[in-house]
C-alpha cells in the first residue's frame, strides 16, 4: 500500500481516492441493486396483470376473503417504519448516536409488528384452505381457477415477507454496529443504504395492498 | 532479453488461502479463468460425445434418453457456466479496472463473492449432472420441464444462483466505469473494451433478475403446482416462453457484446492504426443493448403468439443488424492502410470478422417470418447460433486471451503453435457447422437422435470437423500451460499498444499503478504516439 493512504480514516478502502468517491460508488451500486429488485418483483406483477386480465370476475370475488383491516393496519405500520428509518439517518447525520439507535429499534419493532400481523393472516388462510395451486381446497369463491389468485397472493406477499425479514436482519446488525461505534456523521453509508432498501420494501407493499385488498 | 519484475500481483502474497480470500480484481480474474475453463472443457466433452453419436443415423453407443441429457448438459453448461461469464468475469475483471486507470473494481469484496456464488451455483449444475442429468434442453420449456423425472430443479436452481453472480459482476462494472475512472479518462477517452463491458453490464443488471424470477416460478410450479404455466390448471406454457426469452434474448447479447468489445481492442492494437469510427462503435454497443430488450418474440414465431406480435418482432429484429453492421464496417475500415501484424490475436480477429458476419447474416434470414417457418427447429438454427456464439464470442475470447496472456503472466506463448491451433480451430469449426447450415436448409431437425440416411454424409463430415477443432483446443491448452513455465518474458508492451494496461509491468503490480495515472492521449492515438513493442521472437 502506498504512503499517501496512511493518514486516511479507518473506513476508507484503498482503491478509492476520497470518502466522497467511496460514498457515491456505494450509493450508485445500491440504486442498481434496487433496480434488480424491482425487476425481480416485476415478473410477479406481470403474472398478476395477465391472470387478472383473464379472470377479472374471479379476482374480484377472491379478493373479498382478504382482511382489509389487517392489510390497512400493516400499510400504516410499514409507512411509519419508513419514517423512523429516515429519522435514524437524520440522527446519524447530526451525530446523535443514541437517538439513531432508538429510531432503528423502533423501525425493527414496527417491522416485527408487520410480520406478526402477516402471520395471523397467513394462518387464517392456511386454516381455510385458501392456498395456491394444488393445495387450494376452499369453496367460497365463485369463478374458475381461483387457486391462481392465491398463488399470486402468496408468491408476492411471500417474496415481500422474505424481503422484510432480510431488512430486519440488516437493521438488527445496524443497531449492534451503531452501539459498537462504527458509525458517525462522518461515515454512515450502511445506515443510508439499508434505508434505501427499506423504503423500496415499503414501496412494494404500497403496490401490493391495493392490488390484492382493494380490487373493484 | 526482457526480465520479469521482482514483485507483482502473482507473488505479492503466497499460499492457497491468499488466493481464496483475495479481493484483487486480477487474481479474481485468474480464479475465474481456471474455473470457467474447467466447465468449458466439460461442455466441450459433451459436444464431442454428441458429435460422435451422430456419426451414424442409428444408435452408435448411447440410447435416446442419454442423448437428450447430453445435449441439454452441453447447452446448459456452455451457456450458464461458460459463455455468459467468460469474457466479463475473466478478461473484464483483469483488464477493465487497469484500462480506466483504477486500482480495483468499485466493490472488491462483492467481486470475490461473485466468484463464490459462481462456484456455489456450478455445484448445483454438477449435482444434476451426476444425479441423472436433465433432458429438457437448456431452455427448460414447460410443460415438459414440470413433468420429466430428471433433475430439473437442481439445474434451474444452479442457473438461478449463477444469475446472481452475473448480476453482481455487472453491477460492479457499471459503478466502476461511472465512478473510478482516473483523471483525464473521460467517457470518450475510454477504450472501447470498457464501453462494451459497460453495455454488457447494463444488460446483465436489467435482464438477469427476470431469469431469476422465471426459474423460481418454474421451480415452484414443479414442486407446489401453482398453476401459472400448467394448462391443466388454467396456466399458460407460452407465458413461460415469454418470460424465458425476455431474459435469454438479451443474454445472447451478454455473450456477443464482450466479444465485440475485445475485437475493437485487438483490431487497432495489431494493425497499429487509430480505430475508425470510435463514437459509432461506442454508441452501437449501447444500441445493441437497447435493441436486445425488444426482440425476444422472434424465438416464438411458431409458438402461437399472435400474428401481429410476430410481425412486429420480426420487424424489430432487423434493427439489430444496424448497430452490428456499423461495428463490422468500422473494424474493416480500421484495417485499411494499417500496418497489420500477423500475430495470433490478429488471426483470431480476422476469423471473428469472417465467422461473425456469416452468423449475423443468417440471423437476418431467421428473423424473416416466412423463412423462419421453414428453418425453425432445424440444424440451420444450430449452425446460426454456433456461428455467433463460437465463431463470434469464443473466437473473440480466445483472441483476447492471447492478447492479454502476456500481461496476465508476464510470459509469451509459442506463437507458431498458437497460429497452428488457431488455424485448426478455424477450419474445424467451419467443417463442423457450415455443413449444418446445408443439412438444416434441407430439413434435418435439431435435437434428433436418429436421422434419415440422406443426412449421413453431412453428419459424418460435421463430426470429423469437431475432431479437428478438438485437436486445436488441446494444442492450445498444451502451449498455454507450457508458457507459464518456459515462456519468454514478454516485457511491458509486447504488442506496442497504447491503452493503460500496457504502460505497467507484466505481470502488473499488486495495486496496478504506482501513482494515479493521468490520461494524456487517447487509447488509439497511433497516429500521434509511437509505442515500441518490447518483445521479439528471436
Amino acid at each position: 500500500m502506498s504512503q499517501s493512504h496512511t493518514n486516511q480514516p479507518a473506513f476508507m478502502q484503498h482503491h478509492f481516492s476520497d470518502a466522497e468517491q467511496q460514498r457515491e460508488s456505494a450509493k450508485l451500486g445500491m440504486w442498481l441493486f434496487l433496480l434488480t429488485e424491482i425487476l425481480l418483483f416485476g415478473g410477479l406483477f406481470v403474472f398478476y396483470a395477465i391472470y387478472r386480465a383473464w379472470h377479472p370476475e374471479m379476482f374480484h370475488n377472491a379478493h373479498k376473503v382478504l382482511d382489509v383491516t389487517m392489510g390497512a393496519t400493516n400499510t400504516i405500520v410499514l409507512i411509519t417504519s419508513s419514517i423512523t428509518m429516515a429519522l435514524s439517518i437524520r440522527s446519524i447525520q447530526l451525530n446523535k448516536i443514541k437517538q439513531t439507535i432508538w429510531f432503528l429499534v423502533t423501525t425493527l419493532l414496527l417491522a416485527g409488528t408487520f410480520m406478526v400481523i402477516k402471520y395471523f393472516e397467513y394462518e387464517h388462510k392456511i386454516h381455510l384452505g385458501q392456498l395456491p395451486g394444488h393445495y387450494y381446497t376452499y369453496t367460497g369463491v365463485e369463478g374458475t381457477n381461483q387457486h391462481v389468485f392465491f398463488s399470486a397472493y402468496f408468491l408476492m406477499t411471500g417474496l415481500h415477507g422474505i424481503h422484510v425479514f432480510v431488512g430486519m436482519c440488516l437493521i438488527g446488525w445496524l443497531i449492534f454496529k451503531t452501539k459498537a461505534g462504527m458509525f458517525s456523521s462522518q461515515y454512515y453509508t450502511h445506515i443510508e443504504m439499508t434505508g434505501l432498501y427499506w423504503h423500496l420494501v415499503d414501496l412494494i407493499w404500497i403496490f401490493l395492498f391495493p392490488l390484492f385488498y382493494l380490487i373493484g | 532479453m526482457n526480465k520479469m519484475p521482482e514483485t507483482h500481483y502473482l507473488n505479492a502474497t503466497k499460499g492457497i488461502k491468499s488466493w481464496l480470500t483475495t479481493v484483487d480484481h486480477k487474481r479474481i480474474g485468474i480464479l475465474y479463468l481456471f474455473s470457467i475453463m474447467f466447465f468449458f472443457f466439460i461442455g466441450g466433452m459433451f459436444a464431442i460425445l454428441l458429435r460422435l453419436e451422430l456419426l451414424t443415423p442409428s444408435e452408435l453407443y448411447i440410447d435416446s434418453d442419454t442423448y437428450n441429457q447430453f445435449f441439454t448438459l452441453h447447452g446448459a453448461i456452455m451457456i450458464f457456466l461458460f459463455i455468459i461469464p467468460a469474457i466479463p468475469a475473466i478478461l473484464g475483471n483483469f483488464v477493465l479496472p487497469i484500462m480506466i486507470g483504477a486500482k480495483d473494481v468499485a466493490f472488491p469484496r462483492l467481486n470475490l463473492a461473485s466468484w463464490y456464488i459462481y462456484m456455489f451455483g456450478s455445484m448445483f449444475a454438477v449435482f444434476s449432472l451426476v444425479s441423472g442429468g436433465v433432458d429438457t434442453g437448456w431452455t427448460f420449456y414447460t410443460p415438459y420441464s414440470t413433468t420429466t423425472s430428471t433433475s430439473v430443479i437442481s439445474m434451474t436452481l444452479g442457473a438461478f444462483i449463477l444469475g446472481f453472480s452475473s448480476i453482481f459482476t455487472g453491477l460492479n462494472f457499471i459503478v466502476t466505469v461511472h465512478k473510478l475512472r482516473s483523471p483525464g479518462m473521460t467517457w470518450f477517452k475510454m477504450p472501447l473494451f470498457a464501453w462494451g463491458m459497460y453495455a454488457t453490464a447494463l444488460i446483465q443488471v436489467l435482464a438477469t433478475p427476470i431469469l431469476g424470477i422465471t426459474l423460481l416460478l418454474l421451480i415452484i410450479e414443479r414442486t407446489v403446482g401453482i398453476g401459472i404455466f400448467d394448462p391443466a390448471m388454467g396456466g399458460d406454457p407460452v407465458l413461460y416462453q415469454h418470460f424465458f426469452w425476455f431474459y435469454s434474448h438479451p443474454a445472447v447479447y451478454i455473450m456477443i457484446l464482450p466479444g465485440m468489445a475485445i475485437i475493437s481492442e485487438l483490431i487497432t492494437a495489431h494493425s497499429h492504426k487509430k480505430i475508425f469510427g470510435y463514437t459509432a462503435i461506442a454508441y452501437s454497443s449501447l444500441g445493441i443493448a437497447f435493441a436486445s430488450f425488444i426482440v425476444w418474440g422472434h424465438h416464438m414465431f411458431t409458438s402461437g403468439q399472435s400474428e401481429l406480435a410476430a410481425m412486429i418482432f420480426s420487424f424489430l429484429t432487423f434493427f439489430v443488424a444496424i448497430p452490428s453492421g456499423i461495428k463490422v464496417f468500422n473494424w474493416i475500415a480500421t484495417l485499411y492502410k494499417g500496418s497489420i501484424a500477423w500475430t495470433t490475436p490478429m488471426l483470431y480477429t480476422l476469423a471473428f470478422l469472417f465467422l461473425f458476419s456469416i452468423g449475423g447474416l443468417t440471423g437476418i434470414f431467421l428473423g424473416a417470418l416466412s423463412v423462419d417457418i421453414h428453418l425453425h427447429d432445424t440444424y440451420f438454427i444450430v449452425a446460426h447460433f454456433h456461428y455467433v456464439m463460437v465463431g463470434g464470442t469464443v473466437i473473440a475470447f480466445l483472441g483476447g486471451l492471447h492478447h492479454w496472456w502476456p500481461k496476465m503472466w508476464g510470459r509469451m506463448y509459442n506463437e507458431t503453435q498458437a497460429k497452428i491451433a488457431c488455424g485448426l480451430i478455424f477450419v474445424g469449426f467451419n467443417m463442423t457447422f457450415f455443413t449444418q447450415f446445408i443439412m438444416g436448409a434441407k430439413g434435418m431437425p435439431r435435437r434428433y437422435h436418429l436421422y434419415d440416411d440422406v443426412y449421413r454424409p453431412f453428419h459424418a463430415f460435421s463430426t470429423y470437423g469437431s475432431w479437428v477443432m478438438a485437436i486445436g483446443f488441446f494444442l492450445m491448452a498444451y502451449y498455454l500451460f507450457r508458457s507459464l513455465y518456459v515462456g519468454k518474458p514478454a516485457g511491458d508492451n509486447p504488442w506496442g499498444a497504447l491503452t493503460h494496461e500496457w504502460s505497467i509491468t507484466s505481470p502488473p503490480p499488486e495495486h496496478n499503478f504506482e501513482s494515479i495515472p493521468i490520461t494524456e492521449h487517447g487509447p488509439y492515438d497511433y497516429d500521434k504516439v509511437v509505442a515500441k513493442s518490447t518483445f521479439t521472437e528471436k
